[in-house]
């Protein structure tokens, strides 16, 4: 690595400040800190640190997306195909996965490029370090777009999480909400026919050409939204089974629990993502589907519990958005409060709301707003204690 | 037996270079310095000029704020020169030494019948004042002030620091005077943190509210004693003394003399023969460390620390050993890149992350170099500084108070109850990189100007 490490030392001078490419240090600091951790030597302070740095914990969570990523391609394969009816093709997982491996790439590239963009910018400007928070959220967004959303759009969405949900709040570490859905979010209520009904799930769906009749690329959270009003529970021909291996239509990364298993494995195992969210989220929705139950009332109201689990994003939401740090609750007492409402309020909204099918973006977002007040209450219990303690102190 | 606390969060980092459990006495050095530097909250004023003749004991310079707090020079001889740095800043006094030892006598009446006025201006008078800290804050005690207790620890947990028991083993006489003066000081009590399950010098020591502590660092740390015993409100002072002090205020009351010499252990990964070492405080590391440090390649750097590897300073060579410290770390520096270090496995690493190996191995000692591993970042991850900090304290919330300035918050969550030292591995594990520990001693400077 001598020779690689000299040829960046030889270009290192005009990138410094008052060299020809002075303009572009920050870029070329980005770069250079990806393929050399800096020799930076401690100055203040404890002398020697922990080797855990962001990029390892930010490549830790891209690790624990790579199921998710993986089985997704391997899904959008699998639809497009049983769409077209060349059910022949589906029982290759290869092909399959390399269909949609094709598909998928663009959406992530778009995603890459338009937000490492952006940030590369605004950090320029700033005169900052490169943030390595893109690295996930740009890997984020693809996953929870539907497969036929336009690249343009990704693109907007992208521009529009990075500067109004970050940068604008002063970069990573700084912002309120979550980008990654706020990307999600603004696709949702600007251009909802993309990224909602029946068509927009499935490769190439509703765009003519040969589809096998009767073929349907709702998902089963739609569907079932659909047919409750009617006091049937019609998951669109779909298992349990079906919904917990993935292979239904849905966003790219969000059909198979057990692919986000996986990454939860990845994240507990690693410390990364707090497992007081994790845990929670999945008993505040399960709380909530239980209370329905309880109450009864309509045939969604009545469907147990555990349905809400391995349905829509749910599973997504609960391990890799609820449990971004920067956003979620700091507080160990806040995350379990927060988490638990995250759970309640997108299994409210699904049950409850007949415009929203899935509530988990939404539910997530809303939290994310409040989580700021909870831990608010967290720390002022803690002042309040200690306070008393001075009082018993004296008395 | 006293009672027993259990503390479950903090870290023990297995260092490599623990000193052997032998004490080599040092010859005396050519000369010794004492350095204002080491005293938070000091202003210096001169009381010697260059070629004055001293005595151990003799006043060097005082605090000009409090003209009674006196600092003294360690060994009899010359003074050989003030150096100075910005704005004519003092940054150290040193003396020749000439190896004769002559000390200045003091009138001491035995510590059990000494007042506590008597007590007081003896150990100003002898420049051992200055070795008593008073939280909050960390800086210099008071001497008009009335400390609702005194706190000692009497072990230290940090990496590879050195065993109390071994350090002050004969000095059983001289603890036990210490702890009878300090006892006039207030009228709270005297506490002594000790380790669970020790059976040494220190933890039979007498006249004192002795608790014991069980857990990983920072169970040693005084900071997190009080904590845990008689936490510090607003408004409450407590003074705290190391426990190599607490010896030499007691040799002081029974011999009339002071004499500094105190142990040292000589640790960390880059020496050659680590041992502890007997010496008069003040003399320059070189003394210390002199054949000691192994010779690496051409670029073979070494960083020297005054303390231990976590609350430590830097030093150079030539510098003078603090008094108020009881060990030095010798480590390689990190200076070198590190071809995708993030992504490797780096076996060789410590890290508290389980996305290395080091929980594998819960036995290896590691030799850890000062690389930051990383760049600046703002605070993201979150939970973590919790586990680190075993006190009823939000620490992120106190760091993002301190950064804000906010008084009453920093108030609120804590400020007095830490110093540099108690939130030094949570600076250890932040995986942004920021420097907390300069970070808290920001903030404590802030309050002292924003309440005095």
């Amino acid at each position: 690595m001598e020779k690689l490490r000299n040829i960046v030392d030889k270009f290192k001078p005009q990138f410094e400040k008052g060299g020809r490419f002075g303009w572009l240090h920050s870029t070329f600091d980005g770069f250079e800190t990806f393929l050399f951790v800096p020799k930076t030597v401690t100055t203040s302070g404890a002398h020697v640190r922990d080797v855990n740095d962001t990029k390892r914990v930010m490549i830790m969570v891209v690790l624990a997306l790579l199921p998710a990523l993986l089985f997704g391609m391997y899904n959008v394969g699998l639809q497009h195909f049983r769409a077209i009816g060349e059910l022949a093709q589906t029982e290759s997982v290869l092909g399959c996965w390399w269909y949609g491996f094709w598909r998928v790439l663009p959406l992530i590239l778009v995603s890459y490029i338009v937000g490492l963009g952006i940030e590369f910018i605004f950090a320029q400007v700033r005169g900052h370090e490169i943030n390595e928070g893109y690295l996930v959220s740009g890997m984020l967004i693809p996953l929870i777009m539907p497969i036929d959303v336009p690249l343009w759009m990704v693109a907007v969405a992208v521009a529009f999480a990075v500067i109004i949900g970050k940068e604008v709040f002063g970069g990573t570490g700084m912002n309120i909400f979550n980008p990654a859905l706020l990307a999600r979010a603004f696709v949702f209520f600007a251009y909802t026919p993309f990224i909602s009904g029946e068509t927009v799930w499935v490769r190439g769906l509703g765009k003519g050409g040969a589809y096998v009749d009767g073929f349907s690329g709702a998902t089963p959270l739609t569907t079932l939204s659909e047919s409750a009003s009617s006091g049937t529970l019609d998951f669109g021909g779909y298992s349990l089974c079906d919904m917990i291996v993935g292979t239904i239509p849905g966003s790219i990364g969000e059909t198979s629990v057990i692919a986000i298993a996986l990454g939860a494995v990845i994240l507990l195992w690693s410390g990364v993502a707090s497992w007081r969210i994790m845990l929670s989220v999945v008993v505040g929705g399960l709380a909530m589907g239980l209370l329905f139950n309880a109450i009864g009332g309509n045939a969604y109201m009545e469907m147990p519990a555990y349905y809400h689990l391995v349905m829509g994003g749910f599973a997504f939401g609960a391990v890799f958005m609820a449990t971004d740090p920067v956003t979620a609750s700091q507080t160990n007492k806040g995350k379990f409060i927060c988490g638990f409402l995250i759970g309640v309020i997108a299994v409210l909204i699904r049950v409850v709301n007949p415009g929203y099918p899935e509530g988990m973006m939404l539910s997530i977002l809303f939290m994310n707003a409040l989580a700021p007040l909870v831990d608010h209450y967290v720390v002022a219990a803690n002042v309040k204690r200690r306070n008393k303690r001075m009082k018993t102190v004296k008395a | 037996m006293s009672k027993t606390i259990k503390l479950k969060r903090g870290l023990d980092i297995r260092l490599a270079g623990e000193a052997e459990k032998r004490i080599v006495a040092l010859p005396m050095a050519e000369s010794y310095g004492i350095s204002p530097l080491d005293f938070n909250g000091v202003v210096p004023k001169l009381l010697v000029r260059p070629g004055d003749a001293v005595k151990a004991g003799t006043p060097l310079f005082f605090d000009k704020y409090h003209p009674e707090v006196l600092f003294t020079s360690p060994v009899s001889g010359t003074v050989d020169c003030v150096s100075r740095g910005d704005k004519r800043k003092i940054l150290c006094v040193s003396v020749t030494a000439d190896g004769k030892q002559d000390s200045e006598q003091f009138d001491v009446k035995p510590a059990d019948k000494a007042t506590g006025a008597e007590v007081k201006e003896l150990l100003l008078k002898s420049g051992l004042w200055p070795f008593i800290t008073q939280r909050p804050y960390g800086i210099v005690a008071n001497p008009a002030d009335e400390p609702k207790a005194i706190f000692v620890s009497g072990f230290d947990s940090a990496p590879l620091a050195p065993d109390m028991d071994f350090a002050l083993q004969g000095q059983e006489e001289n603890l036990k005077a210490g702890f009878e003066a300090l006892r006039k000081l207030t009228a709270g009590k005297v506490h002594l943190g000790v380790k669970a399950g020790a059976d040494g010098v220190v933890s039979k020591a007498a006249n004192v509210e002795k608790t014991a502590f069980k857990g990983p660092h920072p169970a040693g740390n005084v900071g997190v004693q009080i904590h845990h015993v008689d936490p510090i409100n607003k408004g409450e002072i407590v003074w705290t003394v190391d426990i190599q002090m607490v010896a030499i205020i007691g040799r002081l009351f029974n011999t009339g003399k002071l004499d500094m010499t105190k142990v040292y252990a000589l640790t960390g990964s880059e020496l050659i023969e680590p041992v502890y070492v007997s010496a008069i405080s003040g003399a320059p590391f070189v003394s210390l460390l002199r054949g000691n440090i192994k010779r690496q390649g051409r670029d073979g750097k070494v960083r020297i620390i005054n303390g231990n590897v976590l609350s430590g300073k830097k030093a150079d060579a030539r510098m003078y050993v603090a008094a108020n410290t009881n060990q030095i770390t010798v480590i390689p520096e990190g200076d070198k890149y590190e071809f995708l270090g993030w992504a490797m496995p780096r076996c060789d690493k410590f890290s508290v992350s389980r996305s290395y190996f080091s929980w594998l191995m819960p036995k290896k000692t590691y030799v850890l170099d000062t690389n930051l591993h990383g760049g600046h970042r703002p605070y993201i991850v979150t939970g973590l500084f919790e586990r680190y900090l075993p006190m009823d304290i939000y620490p992120m919330y106190l760091f993002k108070a301190i950064l804000a300035k906010d008084i009453d918050k920093m108030e609120n969550l804590g400020i007095y109850e830490v110093i540099e030292e108690d939130v030094a591995l949570c600076e250890f594990v932040d995986p942004s990189k920021n420097d907390i520990q300069q970070t808290v001693r920001d903030g404590i400077n802030l309050m002292i100007k924003e309440l005095s």
